[in-house]
């Protein structure tokens, strides 16, 4: 919770969905525009979005790690988190924002990375899935335990996705 | 969304250069001229082009 005036927001992305990806995007890039100091924690099935390669591959330590990071997948394969039809949903709502002139996943990945939100990777959830800082796009900033990102979201407001 | 490109535009800009915005009417023409402004940016107008889209030029 605030504790102060600064204008400083803090998402949790924990969720791996297409839909709720575009939620946390959407907030990171809004609130950078108006000049919000602002902070992704990626943790758990958020990793996905991040990985460097945006399909599925075999990503990780050992071969069960390697088998989960081959089903979760990379931002190419984030499935809605209703309704998905087998991977067909992503592509349609991808397809219909186009149509739409609202900004796809991918726009407004590129667009907090212009506008300087930090992002950051939780150790915990790499450590499991035995994947380094390596595996990720090159803007990561940052591996965090919940300790530091503690310190790097105080006095802002935290917000969980 | 629409002043998240403008302000991306807007970074890659020289002071006293401008910038001309195409946007909607609603949301993005209430917001856009709006935050401008309290970023610190100069709307220098706001033009209805033809049915609900409009022209913002911004100096920065």
């Amino acid at each position: 919770m605030s504790t102060s005036n600064k204008k400083k927001l803090s998402i949790i992305c924990f969720s791996g969905d297409f839909d709720k990806l575009v939620a946390a995007f959407t907030l990171a890039t809004g609130s950078a525009a108006v000049n919000y100091e602002v902070n992704i924690f990626f943790t758990f099935w958020g990793l996905n979005a991040i990985k460097k390669k945006k399909g599925r591959s075999f990503t990780g330590k050992g071969a069960l790690a390697k088998t989960f990071g081959f089903l979760m997948g990379g931002v190419n394969n984030v499935p809605l988190s209703r309704l998905n039809f087998l991977g067909a949903s992503p592509k349609l709502m991808t397809f219909l924002m186009r149509k739409r002139n609202v900004a796809t996943l991918k726009e407004l990945i590129d667009a907090a990375i212009a506008l300087n939100v930090n992002l950051y990777a939780c150790e915990m959830s790499m450590h499991i899935l035995g994947i380094t800082i390596d595996d990720f796009i090159p803007e990561i900033k940052e591996v965090l335990g919940v300790t530091n990102f503690l310190q790097h979201s105080e006095g802002g407001d935290r917000i969980f996705i | 969304m629409t002043f998240v490109k403008t302000k991306i535009e807007l970074s890659k800009l020289q002071s006293g250069d401008k910038l001309e915005v195409l946007l909607t009417e609603g949301e993005p023409l209430e917001n856009v001229p709006k935050s401008a402004t309290e970023q610190g940016f100069k709307v220098l107008e706001v033009i209805h082009i033809k049915d609900n889209i409009h022209k913002i030029t911004i100096e920065k």
